[in-house]
């Protein structure tokens, strides 16, 4: 029962090293940059001073110190993307077209397996049953609840209730609420969703073995994440509504539910695309909460857990790519579509 | 903005908005009735699930496989054995969630400062130094941000685990990484990942600065380093948190990234790893899996509380995390 702090150390150790290859890399970098054009500045000048000793012409003075610089200050950067992302996103799209141990090509046949394959395309579904549910759900009670506080008193904490599950791990939320999903066959109820049918007459349900009421169960600890998120972002929007409009319409004696139709959401519109298209993309990639409830067993598997188990537990690489690249595709349009609406935003 | 302007009717002088008939007054009152109603049963449905596991982490583990925590209410007994078991049991059941919460810290802490000083310097140079190609390299990172990570999951652990070799010649040898060093995977995975958004966001705020303090700046002779550390850094502090505190949490709460560069052994496992293995393995201990996942949750909480200001400001300011 005790810990053992000695065996820690190794940890500590490895976390110093890296810190101190923080400092010595931006450090580097830093008095490289300073150093260096120091140096340049000096040979400039003993060259100028070289240049009228003699009666020689000055010499130009050349631009290329800018691109120099910007070079410096890009390189960090530049290289990692090639090495962590640039390069393995183009080879995961040629491992799509490899067997599942990347040794032989062949062709496109791990994508017409995606669309063949009865327990793929029920991945696909279940997917698509995500990327539907979580951003109009998720919304609209983030929506609800930024109108519903507004002004109100205690507004700050109300709307910190809702924004805390942010800050929860997708593990732990799962763990949450699995545990309102638990089940016992006999005795009393530890699970609340349980105890609350009980209590109503019903019987107890092992929640997520039932499929397609899993995917939706867990589609509901999504929801309770990010609710947060588009109530903040919303709530932003609506305090950004001009007051006059806001006062002329009650002036008017508009109702709430007209204020709200009316005035509020065509105010808010760009905000709430914003959320909508952030929320696609998020939802899209959601692999944690499928992991850790049910690890994708009992129908709930979706692309991102799907591609997981396929590439790092089955060793199928080509399977698995093929359903990353699919990702990626499905991703785009709505990146296109967020780009070309802030763009219409700007001009108008 | 297509909000038909309303015109404001002769004699309507309800300067105060109070309502005259008292049909109004009732009907207003019965409105934000409702109102408040409602968003109390939200906020309740929202806070019970986080509530329902704090109390149930403090009950003895009998008393938690039996019964329901709302009956801790009227039958308390409560203990913290839950927590010592899972943090500093020794035995491999147990979780020994301690070692966990260091690996956690191990990663998160590299992983966080690494992006956000590359990220800087990029933004910058997008920013202010003019060079040929500056605004293809600024789309080409901006667009990074959609590739989804799972695009480039296989090939980098191949990276690792086997280096990199054209024909024949190798370019790389393969980092042959074990135990707690597996951390410098992590943390270079992190970089990766979190470079397009870190440098989007920065360039937001940096690109914002005004003009006229870098012109003087350099009609004062000074160099675009200078510049970078005397006048920018200072000025991009609140933009420095933001992303700081969004990339803390992400990769604090990140499970994929952990679970495919550092593996579940002890040695590397973050916190997030080791409660989806007993999740899956250990399901029906609630003892330990209530008192785990609040161990895990209660760092992020206070990073998250103290500073949500800044938080706030970055999901404003930033919009898609790739």
């Amino acid at each position: 029962m005790e810990f053992d702090f000695a065996e820690e150390q190794p940890k500590f150790l490895m976390l110093m090293y890296g810190l101190i290859a923080f400092v010595a890399v931006v450090g580097g970098l830093l008095l490289l940059l300073d150093v260096v054009p120091a140096w340049f500045a000096r040979r400039r000048e003993a060259q100028l001073v070289a240049a009228s000793a003699s009666g020689a012409p000055l010499p130009r003075r050349r631009k290329q110190g800018e691109g120099l610089f910007a070079l410096f200050f890009l390189l960090p950067t530049l290289l990692l993307l090639t090495v962590g992302l640039v390069v393995p996103a183009i080879r995961t799209t040629l491992l799509s077209l490899m067997d599942g141990s990347s040794t032989n090509w062949v062709g496109l046949r791990n994508y017409s397996w995606m669309f063949s394959d009865d327990s793929i395309v029920r991945v696909l579904i279940n997917t698509l049953v995500w990327v539907v549910l979580v951003p109009l759900v998720a919304t609209g009670f983030g929506l609800i609840y930024a109108v519903l506080v507004d002004k109100a008193r205690f507004e700050a904490v109300a709307k910190s209730l809702i924004f805390l599950p942010m800050a929860i791990s997708f593990v732990g939320a799962s763990i949450i609420w699995k545990f309102v999903y638990a089940y016992r066959g006999e005795g009393d109820q530890i699970g609340l969703l349980n105890q609350i049918v009980v209590s109503l007459g019903g019987e107890p349900k092992q929640w997520l073995l039932e499929s397609p009421l899993n995917t939706l169960l867990l589609i509901v600890i999504m929801v309770w994440i990010q609710a947060g998120f588009a109530m903040v972002v919303l709530s932003a929007a609506i305090k950004a509504i001009p007051g006059d409009i806001v006062e002329a319409a009650r002036l008017d004696g508009v109702s709430p539910w007209q204020m709200f139709w009316r005035i509020t959401m065509p105010s808010i519109r760009p905000a709430l695309i914003v959320v909508v298209v952030t929320l696609t993309i998020a939802t899209l990639k959601v692999f944690d909460i499928v992991r850790t409830s049910t690890n994708g067993n009992y129908d709930t598997s979706v692309i991102a857990s799907e591609m997981y188990n396929q590439a790092f537990r089955y060793g199928q690489n080509g399977q698995g790519s093929a359903l990353a690249v699919f990702l990626f595709i499905l991703v785009i349009p709505v990146v296109i579509y967020q780009i070309r609406n802030l763009r219409q935003q700007r001009e108008g | 903005m297509t909000t038909a302007t309303p015109t404001v009717a002769v004699g309507t002088q309800k300067t105060d908005g109070t309502p005259t008939t008292t049909a109004a007054r009732v009907r207003k009152r019965l409105n934000s009735r409702t109102a408040t109603l409602v968003s109390i049963v939200i906020a309740v449905l929202w806070t019970i699930p986080t509530f329902g596991l704090l109390v149930s982490s403090l009950r003895p583990e009998d008393e938690i496989k039996t019964t329901g925590w709302w009956t801790a209410f009227t039958n308390p007994q409560f203990t913290f054995e839950n927590y010592e078991q899972v943090l500093f049991g020794r035995s491999a059941s147990s979780g020994q969630l301690a070692g966990s919460f260091i690996n956690s810290l191990a990663i998160t802490i590299p992983s966080v400062l690494f992006p956000l000083a590359f990220a800087c310097l990029a933004a910058y140079a997008l920013a202010w130094i003019n060079f040929r190609g500056r605004d293809w390299v600024y789309i080409a990172i901006f667009a990074l941000q959609i590739v989804p990570l799972q695009m480039a999951l296989v090939p980098l652990l191949k990276f690792f685990s086997t280096g990199v070799s054209l024909g024949g010649v190798t370019l790389m040898p393969a980092w042959d990484l074990v135990d707690e060093q597996k951390f410098a995977q992590v943390w270079f995975a992190h970089t990766c990942f979190a470079l397009p958004f870190a440098v989007f966001l920065l360039h937001n705020f940096i690109s914002q600065l005004p003009g006229d303090l870098m012109e003087a700046a350099r009609v004062d002779g000074a160099t675009h380093p200078k510049i970078f550390r005397t006048i920018v850094l200072p000025l991009i502090t609140p933009a420095l948190a933001a992303f700081g505190i969004f990339q803390f949490l992400w990769v604090w709460n990140d499970l994929l990234v952990a679970l495919i560069f550092a593996g579940g052994g002890n040695e590397t496992a973050p916190l997030t790893v080791k409660l989806a293995e007993m999740a899956g393995t250990r399901g029906n201990e609630w003892q330990r899996l209530t008192a785990g996942a609040f161990v895990s949750i209660v760092v992020p909480l206070i990073v998250f509380l103290s500073l949500q200001r800044f938080f706030v400001r970055g999901l404003l300011a930033g919009s898609v995390k790739g």
